[in-house]
């Protein structure tokens, strides 16, 4: 936050650096969430170019009152919207069904395969680009509502209101796309690192 | 939440919850958004349940995991194309 705050007083001062510094931070975030609703990486990069633009024509008139960055994704993640619209993508359905395997559970519902306890693996140095990788992919194959609150939420650190702000939806629908989103990333981690998940 | 709301509806009300529900009410239980009630029992069952209390640590750790991931690097291309937009609008104003 007061990082973001001292590059919009330098950008604003008409600091080259500060918006590189700003490009630099933001950019590939802005990119995943444009994925999220245009059908290609070309009209995404057109879609977070356009939006930059729109950022630095609009720094005159930005009163402070969301923090930098929720201005930033909320002017990508309407861009996107109308371009995506335009583009007649279809919305993907939202999945159904319980976030852990129903054949883990017996049938009062108690554990019949308990995760285990996740090694000092997680803590390896040399585990941890393996894992950071499986988390990127698994990212990238969430479903796309699900995808765009966990990057803001999870990856960008947004706080919920933030989230809602941006993606213009109730706490209780971004609650539940974190859920699905966080738990399809938990398995993924619990087949990797062992346990009863699904092989 | 039709799936957890059915599975509420649907089970013979035994005193605690089921380790079933308790992975449906996570995310809920760790933005604090759970009914004051429901969080007690949650609570209940977690102080009984290692399996729980493990899955838990779990996804705790899942989203430690997920807010490291560090940002793609900018292509050269897009970083150039980026620059002269500066730059354009720079000589705009």
């Amino acid at each position: 936050m007061d990082a973001d705050a001292s590059l919009l007083r330098r950008l604003r001062d008409g600091d080259e650096q500060a918006f590189t510094a700003l490009i630099e931070r933001y950019n590939s975030s802005m990119l995943g969430l444009a994925l999220s609703f245009v059908p290609s990486r070309a009209v995404a990069e057109e879609v977070v170019q356009d939006t930059w633009l729109a950022v630095l024509r609009g720094l005159d008139r930005f009163e402070e009152r969301s923090s930098l960055r929720t201005w930033l994704f909320s002017i990508l993640v309407n861009r996107a919207r109308t371009t995506g619209a335009r583009e007649a993508r279809s919305v993907p359905v939202a999945d159904a069904g319980p976030v852990v395997d129903a054949s883990r559970f017996g049938p009062s519902g108690a554990w019949a395969v308990p995760p285990e306890h996740w090694t000092e693996a997680v803590n390896n140095r040399v585990d941890a680009v393996k894992l950071s990788e499986l988390l990127r992919a698994g990212l990238d194959r969430l479903p796309a509502r699900q995808r765009e609150v966990v990057l803001l939420r999870d990856v960008e650190s947004l706080t919920s209101a933030e989230v809602c702000e941006v993606l213009a939806i109730s706490e209780a629908n971004q609650r539940v796309l974190l859920h699905r989103g966080r738990s399809k990333l938990r398995q993924l981690l619990e087949t990797e690192l062992g346990g009863g998940g699904p092989r | 939440m039709s799936f957890l709301s059915g599975l509420l509806r649907f089970r013979s009300r035994p005193p605690g919850l089921a380790c079933q529900e308790v992975v449906e009410l996570v995310t809920d239980y760790l933005e604090d958004a759970l009914p004051a009630a429901d969080r007690r029992r949650l609570e209940a069952h977690l102080a009984d349940c290692p399996h729980c209390t493990e899955y838990l640590a779990q996804m705790r750790e899942t989203i430690r995991l997920t807010g490291r991931l560090a940002p793609d690097d900018l292509s050269p291309a897009m970083r150039t194309d980026l620059t002269e937009l500066y730059r354009r609008w720079r000589a705009e104003g």
